[in-house]
């Protein structure tokens, strides 16, 4: 992990546990001959990444369960180990021990590389997230680029799954799948185009830097604090919502409609790599997330800022997370062309309308005293009035819902 | 240097060759996309780390679900997979012969050129350079582009669309 | 032989691949996926020059990006007309899509 700034930025009290996992790995390097140094150094950061978000995914999936469970009114697993805490270690055993079942119609190739492919490309963009001031595994001139062209690639893996299955479920649930993933991808993409304008880079570490910062020293200058950067926040979230397949748009492999989808014939291990693929996926985009509109590493307050950084990155990753959860256990699934239709007809449009919104701000970056609650208002007047008319069509027509059987 | 290049080489002619002589559709159009990844990663052996990128998004990303989408929409029977009847002689003859003179004809041109003043060093070119040669000196062509593009999704949708037909059920 | 050399030599060949395609094979996608084989090598080309030609500015990298995005377009278009003709014909063979021929 390269240092992002020079070392006496992080300064103070600080400092020790700032440096602390770069320190660790010079130390180890220390022993090495000059000529492996950046090969194992490479193989250093990919360990202590895979160490990080496997065990990430293990207690994730634990905290979901656990926590659907208490939304659900009921306790969740809490047999295995105290409160449960084994559950996902032998959720691992079970499903290493499984027969592994490949279908005799199925594609025996396309089958098996599909969770491969599916992993290690949803693992790839870790590669380019700044997880603390000097913790960036790779600096990228076009970091944000890179981590959405490694999203796009997955939707590949999702469909030879379906597809390689031969199996009518498996395969509508692809096309399910590649109908979302491209509908979701616009938005998406052009819900952070606002923050490339305005940090004027493409390089994750120096939009994290654009941010920092406070103003009376406990406001900070994070993108989802203006107005553009929240619309683009929550279309951001929305988009990510249904590029990682969740609920409430997991169509894909809805249980109810498509047996498990795209996972039907998949058993074992290879169906625990499907899941591990969407935590990692869901991991990775809220982590751009943290990075594009929540300030990255920065502290909130000033005085906060002992804290060291990966810390607040890891704060900030769990919150979303924890939203992630909680908005499956809170909404209904989606139908398919209400799907398509919220990004076609609701999302796109507000994303494009956001980017003149964020071009407003730009320009008027210079307004100060009375002037600065205008450019609030306006700001403010081109998020909200669009976002209540283009809501007012997309629910033109529908009834409020009577419930006549269940009271 | 010239290592990288040449794997990189191999497995873009090999994937995009075997591709095109396949009879299954899903495989050529997969077999392509591993085609399309080699050619990112010679952008990136380049040193376009930009075009690279955008190669991934637009071809592994984009083009390839649209080509997946049409194969599946295309398909000739619904319940079996057929593979695609095999192209008559004479037609792989003639094409295979006119691919031919035309590969001789590249191959003596570029083997018999001297290339001379050539740079050792990639040209740094940062996003920000590009950003600016793309607003400054090329912002006519981006715009023309901008144009052609939407009215190419425009045309994309009305052709593809089919005659409007009333269900109920696409009521929301 | 120079790396320009080797590159040229590989976009060649991927060009010849597409050309060969698009000229045995009768199905409209592979023609189509064919056709975007050669746009590529193309693209390899102005790649190839920018970095190893002596040419001064960055005009070679513009150019790609724009001929990726034109490619997508005639993607998205082909495509379309392929579905428009199988909903017609319920087939998608070249040889058979010849109902304007006088």
């Amino acid at each position: 992990m390269s240092a992002a700034l020079p070392l006496s930025a992080a300064s103070g009290a600080n400092a020790l546990l700032e440096r602390l996992p770069v320190v660790l790995r010079d130390g180890l390097l220390g022993y090495l001959p000059e000529s492996l140094r950046w090969i194992v150094s490479g193989l250093i950061t990919i360990a202590a990444l895979l160490a990080v978000f496997g065990l990430l995914f293990a207690y994730l999936t634990l905290a979901e369960r656990k926590l659907l469970g208490r939304i659900q009114n009921r306790p969740g697993p809490n047999r295995t180990g105290w409160f449960g805490l084994l559950q996902p270690f032998a959720d691992a055993v079970k499903a290493l021990t499984k027969e592994d079942i490949v279908p005799r119609e199925a594609d025996a190739v396309l089958h098996y590389l599909a969770p491969v492919v599916l992993v290690a490309l949803s693992l790839m963009g870790f590669a380019v997230l700044p997880f603390g001031r000097l913790l960036v595994p790779v600096e990228l001139d076009s970091a944000v680029l890179y981590f959405f062209a490694a999203g796009a690639a997955t939707e590949l893996a999702v469909f030879m799954a379906g597809w390689a299955s031969r199996n009518k479920y498996s395969l509508l649930a692809a096309m399910r799948a590649l109908a979302q993933l491209i509908s979701y991808e616009l938005p998406l993409l052009l819900s952070f185009v606002p923050v490339i304008m305005l940090a004027g880079t493409l390089s994750t570490t120096e939009i994290v830097t654009a941010q920092g910062g406070w103003t009376l020293g406990f406001l900070p200058h994070w993108h989802v604090l203006t107005p553009w950067g929240f619309a683009g926040f929550v279309i951001f979230m929305i988009a990510a919502l249904a590029e990682s397949n969740r609920s409430p748009f997991d169509l894909p492999e809805a249980e109810s409609e498509l047996i498990a989808g795209h996972l039907t014939e998949y058993s074992g291990f290879k169906y625990a790599l499907f899941f591990m693929a969407e935590y990692f996926g869901m991991c990775a985009l809220s982590g751009m997330a943290v990075t594009l509109f929540l300030g990255g590493w920065q502290a909130p307050c000033a005085f906060l800022e002992f804290i060291p950084s990966y810390a607040w990155f890891g704060a900030k990753l769990l919150a979303l997370l924890f939203g992630f959860i909680w908005i499956r256990a809170t909404l209904p699934r989606l139908r398919m062309d209400q799907l398509t239709r919220l990004a076609w007809k609701f999302l796109v449009p507000l994303a494009l309308i956001n980017l003149g919104t964020a071009a407003f701000w730009f320009l008027t970056a210079g307004w100060s005293g009375p002037l600065q609650l205008v450019r609030w208002a306006v700001a403010v007047a081109l998020v909200v009035v669009p976002f209540l008319l283009l809501g007012r069509r997309l629910t033109a027509g529908v009834a409020p819902r009577t419930y006549r059987y269940a009271t | 240097m010239l290592f990288p290049f040449l794997i990189i080489a191999c497995l873009t002619l090999a994937s995009a060759a075997v591709a095109m002589m396949l009879r299954n559709l899903i495989h050529s159009a997969l077999l392509l996309v591993l085609s399309w990844a080699g050619i990112a990663a010679f952008y990136l052996w380049a040193g376009a780390e930009f075009i690279a990128f955008a190669q991934i998004l637009v071809y592994v990303g984009a083009i390839s679900m649209v080509v997946l989408f049409a194969v599946l929409l295309t398909r000739p029977s619904r319940d079996v997979d057929l593979p695609l009847p095999a192209p008559t002689v004479l037609r792989i003859a003639s094409g295979l012969m006119a691919a031919a003179m035309v590969a001789s004809v590249l191959l003596t041109a570029v083997l018999a050129t001297r290339i001379t003043g050539g740079r050792s060093h990639a040209p740094n070119l940062t996003v920000k350079d590009l950003g600016a040669l793309l607003a400054g000196p090329h912002a006519a062509s981006l715009l023309v582009v901008g144009v052609i593009l939407t009215v190419a999704l425009l045309g994309a949708i009305i052709i593809a669309a089919p005659a409007p037909a009333e269900r109920p059920e696409d009521q929301p | 032989m120079s790396p320009l050399h080797l590159c040229l030599l590989l976009s060649s060949g991927l060009f010849c691949i597409g050309l060969a395609a698009a000229l045995t094979r009768g199905n409209a996608i592979l023609v189509l996926l064919g056709i975007e084989l050669m746009l590529n090598a193309a693209n390899l080309n102005f790649i190839a020059f920018w970095r190893f030609g002596g040419g001064p500015a960055a005009t070679g990298v513009v150019f790609v990006l724009f001929s990726i995005a034109v490619a997508a377009a005639e993607a998205a278009v082909g495509l379309a007309l392929v579905i428009a003709v199988y909903r017609h014909r319920k087939n998608i063979r070249l040889q058979e899509v010849n109902s304007l021929r006088g």
